[in-house]
């Protein structure tokens, strides 16, 4: 296997452009919204909303004021984490998710049968039916790309470098020097965001730097993987009969999982 | 200030954010909360509109400051490089004499010439010069008249002659900036005013906060930091505009900010080639680079008198003539001769005021029969009401776009055509639409905000009709020259003479296409006669019709055939100070800093290792660095200035200011604006409040209002109880200008789908308005609807003791496109700056109410 | 300065487009660290040429990425002192300016009081411009004010536009219409 890759997204330097909203469009050719007309969402300067099959990369704005001009407005470019442990993967009863040699995580559009089990196990929110294609889809942090030692074109887009590739290795490195600027700076608030492979879901090869409780920018705090939540009646009543009829191979999948967890890495040829 | 870059300029603000990350303060000085305001250390907030008595407010603080009065940086800075220490005739008043106007105010001189200049009033501006000039008849560069016109032709027109027998005595000055009439201590007087609380009480901005601001710009300028403002139509884009820009100006000379790395004044402008736009003039007021249209209101009879009345003796715009020669030869080829005066006959002059507001003022009074709008798109533009009046009284409307904008559908899909009130056969105009080629479907440079000039390649032939913009003119302008190629009529000698060689030499796809390399080479310029010998730089251009030169600041972009500078794409490695001069290229004479010689002390030496831009090598005996310099190349620091010389000569070798008569950078500007010598607050035309800083004088005494009565541009008086909030309009991230490039793109029209108004949870919660709910806005010109948007990221402002709400819209709707919406500038007024007659659409006055 | 693995990256996007993909294959589903489905990278074999963004005055440099005569993808040149490769949202959809079912590509005539456009030819248009042109500036022409001064204009026709397009389009628009004595031109740059 290459190096795991990923991004790491400071979000203190994000300027809620969504230059990696269109650059991700115009890579993968996605469809806007209701033909590019949806409605006003009044949540702040953000009309995309969510991540979904044709949302691949979505900004998030938090306004936190305490009184008109006192307060601070907070940016993050969303995307799929890459999950080390994907849920989505688990679940997925025909193999169109795979994890590939950059350990990140990919949905195969001609594998997949529209199934939609992978929507319900993100514990992101992160996958959604792409309409024109009919199949789940999301972030491939650009498979196509990576395999050719180009840059994804979210990151390569971005005006100030908020999204960061590269290995997962030094972007953590690199992250956690950046945390140590901000405390050194008195932004005492900042922490990584899934940089730690101890974590939930062994580690999110695409993590964040927020300033802020997670929930605040719509993520969880302890995300969990569906196996973990087997025995929860909540992930029952959310999930469709289509699903239950899955749960079956999720078991297996997850031993398989953590036994490819313990393997050492392969070196793949052609290493970018 | 004035700008919201991280939303407008995106990827600019790469650099901004990047220096954050080095420790460089950010600072945002605007109404609103922005996505700019969110990435900086600090935010003030100010009131729109009140920009210089914020800017008034540092320039007081700085001159009152331990640190700028101690630090003698900034005293050699201001004493040797500006106009500090120059006297000011003992005519002059200052607002603080007048109660707020300078000395000269008089009534507006209609000379009955022309209808839509629109100035209110009008300064005669002798009493402004400097001491000893304003007694002489010619009293701006203080020559007599005859001198002047007496000069014998030489080999360079005689124009030499006539320059050097008309160059003005030195300017008197006091070098220890204690008399009471040097600029320095004219400057001290009339900013005293502008202290915190006045600031306050102007601005809204909390004390403290303003405060912040002006410790962190001090602190961080001097020898080893500097500190860069960067702007854009929000200080444009008012009936003080001009003056604010020179507020600016006077700051940061104030603080050795300019000609140095990381400070200066940066326009961010706002498309692709408005800066090219602006140097080669699709702009009335001006002819290439920067000279004045010849004008009947002017001394512009002759070539002789034009020069005369336009030419500075001494600086570098002593070269005039040879800059104007060159451009008459590019416009009338062989048949500009002397003894013709270069075809200066056939030259149109124009009448006065044909700016935009003012053309579609007279457009609505039936007073233009025909329009080629290319790219633009005025049904939505200022008071948008009149402009659709006058786009219904054309005989005749070609629109050149890529999109079919309103302009082009007004006809048919105009609010007032929709409901019933127009009819569409009652419109007599006929309409063309030409559609245009994309970007990557033809050659050619845009000129970006930095004055660079950057070539891009065709990748593919356009689709059905489509062609390049250049076709259409190159095609029209083929049929006009085969119509008037026989005519004696000596109106039509000008276009008979014309020069239009644009075929190419191999064909280009789709047919009729005409060589972008050919019209670079006109602009760039040749020997007369020799169009493969390109001229390498305006040093060569000469006044006797030896050389042809569109346009003399672009001269050297092209300096070969082989050699397209524009298209060079080789940067700097990393690691290197990085002027990146094999990148692009910027006029003038690829210099990437301007009057980068001040970025040296007056002994030519670095002023501090870690700000080195430009400096004197002794050894080669030339100024050398990592730009361009921009000054004699070889003119030693201690060099004298010759007393009789003319153009650069006149100048020392430590007058970095080389364009400017004397030199120096201008605090006090005595010659060349409408509005005043030094900047002064005024209230917008429309505001809901007195000036508190002069009662006497409410706006500008001489801004430009195009009264159209009360039906179409009328003014809200002051603090007119109908109309009691203050807003702002501007531009999003996600759409572009009127939209026609956004709008019609569902990548980007998803992310902005509707027009909004951002307003103050407290104004939201007296009117009762939730997010989302349709409000309408008001203002004397016209009414329209948008969804609110609620937020903390705006609101009240406590302006000379009252509580005054901000609000604000994005203006990019329009009736076509994938997203539609209503025309805010339905809302907005023909008023405009005196100097440039740029509207003020930044801060006006209106109503809001729940729909 | 040592190159990052970022700017290696960056750089061999605009040096390495023709890279061969090299043995990729689709190993279907499997749990264990796989390759995807080979996805032919759509710029792989194109001819790239430089270019410029067209919307605001920064000036970012573009790749345009072309095959069989059509754009296959438009991204930022990593080369460029200005936008080392990134773009903005409106920059990042330059390639929708071009490729959308909603770009006008054929001339459109109006007659006065018409409610509809009719399709007209391009060179029939182009006629009938020009004859409407000569036609007006002929008709208002002012030689000479009363006092005598040379005016040579007419302010009866207005060229509007020119900040979006190219200098070469602004030099010869202004320089028609000054040679036809046209004195209202203007552009973004006054508004």
């Amino acid at each position: 296997m290459a190096e795991a890759m990923g991004f790491f997204t400071d979000t203190t330097i994000c300027i809620g452009c969504k230059a990696c909203e269109v650059a991700c469009k115009s890579w993968n050719q996605l469809p806007a919204r209701d033909g590019g007309a949806p409605q006003l969402t009044g949540l702040s300067y953000d009309n995309t909303a969510k991540l979904d099959g044709i949302h691949w990369r979505h900004v998030a704005f938090i306004e936190q004021f305490d009184q008109p001009y006192d307060g601070r407005w907070l940016m993050m470019s969303d995307v799929c984490k890459h999950c080390v442990q994907a849920g989505c993967l688990e679940v997925c009863p025909t193999g169109a998710i795979i994890r590939t040699e950059f350990d990140t995580v990919v949905i195969q559009s001609d594998v997949c049968n529209g199934c939609r089990a992978c929507i319900a196990a993100c514990p992101f929110g992160v996958i959604d039916v792409n309409p024109v294609a009919g199949t789940a889809q999301k972030c491939t942090l650009c498979y196509d790309r990576i395999s050719e030692g180009l840059e994804p074109a979210c990151s390569k887009a971005c005006p100030t470098d908020s999204i960061q590739f590269g290995t997962v290795a030094e972007l953590r490195e690199r992250a956690r020097g950046r945390v140590r600027q901000l405390h050194a700076d008195g932004q005492e608030d900042a922490y990584l965001y899934g940089a730690d492979p101890d974590g939930p879901l062994g580690g999110l090869n695409a993590f964040f730097l927020l300033v802020d409780d997670p929930h605040v920018y719509g993520l969880p705090r302890e995300p969990e993987l569906p196996s973990a939540r087997l025995a929860g009646s909540s992930f029952f009543g959310a999930v469709g009969a289509a699903v239950l009829a899955i749960l079956g191979v999720v078991g297996l999948r997850k031993r398989r999982m953590d036994e490819l967890a313990s393997e050492p890495a392969v070196p793949a040829e052609g290493e970018p | 200030m004035g700008s919201n870059m991280a939303e407008c300029h995106p990827v600019a603000y790469r650099w901004p954010m990047r220096a954050k990350m080095n420790g460089a303060t950010l600072i945002h000085v605007d109404p609103r909360f922005t996505r700019t305001s969110a990435t900086c250390d600090i935010h003030a907030p100010i009131r729109a509109g009140s920009d210089i008595a914020f800017l008034g407010g540092l320039i007081n603080h700085v001159l009152a400051s331990d640190r700028w009065n101690r630090e003698p940086f900034f005293r050699e800075y201001v004493a040797t490089y500006t106009n500090a220490a120059t006297l000011i005739g003992e005519e002059f008043e200052d607002t603080e004499d007048l109660d707020g106007v300078f000395s000269g105010l008089m009534e507006y001189r209609d000379e009955g010439v022309w209808d839509y200049d629109a100035f209110l009033g009008e300064y005669d501006d002798r009493s402004w010069q400097y001491a000893g000039r304003s007694e002489s008849p010619d009293y701006s560069v203080g020559r007599p008249a005859e001198t002047i016109m007496s000069g014998e032709v030489d080999s360079d027109g005689g124009f030499e002659a006539m320059l050097r027998a008309g160059r003005p005595p030195a300017p008197m000055t006091d070098p220890t900036l204690e008399h009471p009439r040097t600029v320095f201590q004219l400057v001290k007087r009339h900013f005293s005013r502008y202290t915190p609380e006045m600031v306050e009480r102007v601005t809204g901005c909390p004390r403290e906060k303003f405060l912040a601001v002006a410790d962190a710009i001090l602190e961080n300028s001097g020898p080893d930091r500097t500190t860069a403002f960067a702007y854009a139509v929000a200080w444009t884009q008012h009936t003080n505009g001009v003056q604010t820009i020179g507020c600016c100006a006077l700051l940061q000379l104030l603080l050795g900010n300019f000609g140095r790395p990381g400070g200066g004044i940066m326009a961010l402008r706002g498309h692709a080639a408005i800066q090219g736009s602006t140097d080669v003039p699709t702009l009335y007021h001006s002819i290439h680079g920067y000279m004045s249209a010849p004008s009947v209101r002017k001394p512009h009879e002759t070539l002789r008198s034009y020069l005369a009345e336009e030419t500075p003796a001494s600086g570098y715009w002593a070269n005039k003539p040879k800059f104007l020669v060159s451009y008459l030869k590019s416009m009338y080829g062989d048949a500009a001769t002397p003894e013709n005066d270069f075809g200066w006959d056939w030259h149109p002059k124009i009448l006065g005021d044909h700016s935009h507001m003012a053309t579609f003022s007279a457009m609505a009074d039936g007073k233009v029969e025909g329009m080629f709008c290319v790219g633009q798109n005025p049904a939505t533009s200022l008071n948008a009401t009149v402009e659709r009046e006058g786009l219904r009284k054309l005989k005749w409307l070609v629109v050149k776009d890529n999109w079919l904008t309103e302009t082009a559908t007004y006809w048919y899909a105009a609010p007032e055509v929709e409901s019933g009130e127009v009819g569409a056969e009652d419109i007599e105009t006929e309409v063309f639409f030409f559609p245009s080629t994309q970007i990557a479907e033809y050659d050619g440079s845009f000129t970006n905000t930095q004055r660079m000039l950057q070539w891009h390649y065709k990748a593919k032939d356009p689709p059905g009709d489509c062609r390049t913009d250049t076709w259409f003119y190159h095609q029209l302008a083929k049929r006009l020259k085969a119509m008037y190629a026989d005519s004696l009529l000596p109106r039509d000698q000008g276009i008979r003479n014309l020069t239009w060689d644009f075929d190419p030499d191999e064909p280009i796809s789709p047919p009729g296409e005409p060589s972008a390399e050919k019209m670079l080479r006109e602009i760039n310029g040749y020997h007369t006669g020799a169009p493969d010998r390109h001229l390498t730089g305006f040093a060569e251009l000469a006044a006797d019709g030896s050389t042809t030169c569109a346009s003399w600041i672009y001269c050297g972009c092209y300096p070969s055939p082989h050699e397209n500078l524009t298209a060079n794409r080789s940067p700097d490695p990393p690691g290197v100070p990085g002027a990146h001069l094999g990148w692009g290229w910027a006029w003038p004479a690829n210099r990437r800093v301007l009057y980068n010689r001040a970025s040296a002390d007056p002994s030519g030496r670095p002023w501090s290792e870690r700000k080195r831009w430009v400096w004197w090598d002794e050894s080669e005996g030339r100024w050398v660095g990592y730009d361009v310099p921009d000054f004699a190349l070889t003119k030693a620091p201690g060099a004298a200035a010759d007393p009789g010389g003319i153009g650069l000569d006149a100048l020392s070798g430590t007058d970095p200011f080389i364009m400017m008569s004397d030199g120096k950078g201008w605090l006090y500007v005595a010659k060349g604006l409408a509005d005043g010598p030094l900047p002064t607050h005024y209230e917008p035309a429309e505001s809901p409040v007195r000036n508190p800083i002069y009662a006497g004088q409410q706006s500008s005494p001489v801004f430009k209002f195009w009264r159209r009565g009360e039906a179409d541009n009328a003014l809200a008086s002051v603090g007119d109880p109908r109309y009691p909030h203050v807003i702002t309009t501007y531009r999003l991230t996600e759409h572009y200008l009127a939209g026609a490039m956004s709008r019609w793109l569902p990548w980007l029209s998803e992310l902005q789908p509707e027009l909004f108004i951002e307003l103050g949870t407290e104004l939201a919660a007296e009117k009762g308005i939730d997010s989302l709910d349709m409000v309408r806005i008001s203002t004397p010109r016209g009414s329209i609807r948008a969804r609110a948007l609620v937020t903390d990221r705006i609101g009240a402002m406590m302006i000379d003791g009252r509580r005054i709400h901000h609000v604000g819209m994005p203006w990019h709707w329009g009736w076509m496109g994938l997203v539609r919406g209503d025309v805010v500038n339905t809302l907005t007024a023909l008023v405009g700056d005196p100097n440039v007659s740029i509207h003020e659409g930044k801060a006006f006055v209106c109503e809001v109410e729940k729909a | 300065m040592s190159v990052t693995r970022r700017e290696f990256l960056r750089v061999s996007t605009g040096a390495g487009t023709a890279t061969a993909l090299g043995g990729l294959v689709g190993l279907g589903a499997n749990l264990g660290p796989a390759r995807a489905r080979a996805q032919e990278l759509r710029i792989r074999d194109t001819t790239t040429v430089p270019s410029i963004c067209p919307f605001c005055s920064v000036g970012c440099a573009t790749l345009i990425h072309v095959k069989d005569g059509e754009i296959v993808n438009i991204e930022g040149d990593p080369r460029s002192p200005h936008n080392a490769g990134t773009l903005c949202p409106k920059g990042a959809a330059i390639y929708q300016l071009h490729y959308n079912p909603n770009r006008p590509t054929k001339v459109l005539h109006r007659e006065p009081g018409a409610r509809e456009w009719e399709e007209w030819d391009l060179e029939r248009a182009m006629d009938r411009v020009a004859e409407l042109f000569g036609e007006t500036r002929d008709d208002t022409f002012i030689e000479m004010l009363p006092d005598g001064k040379r005016a040579m204009c007419t302010t009866s026709v207005f060229a509007l536009g020119g900040a979006t397009l190219d200098n070469e389009f602004n030099h010869i628009a202004q320089k028609l219409m000054r040679g036809m004595g046209v004195v209202p031109i203007e552009n973004q740059a006054r508004i």
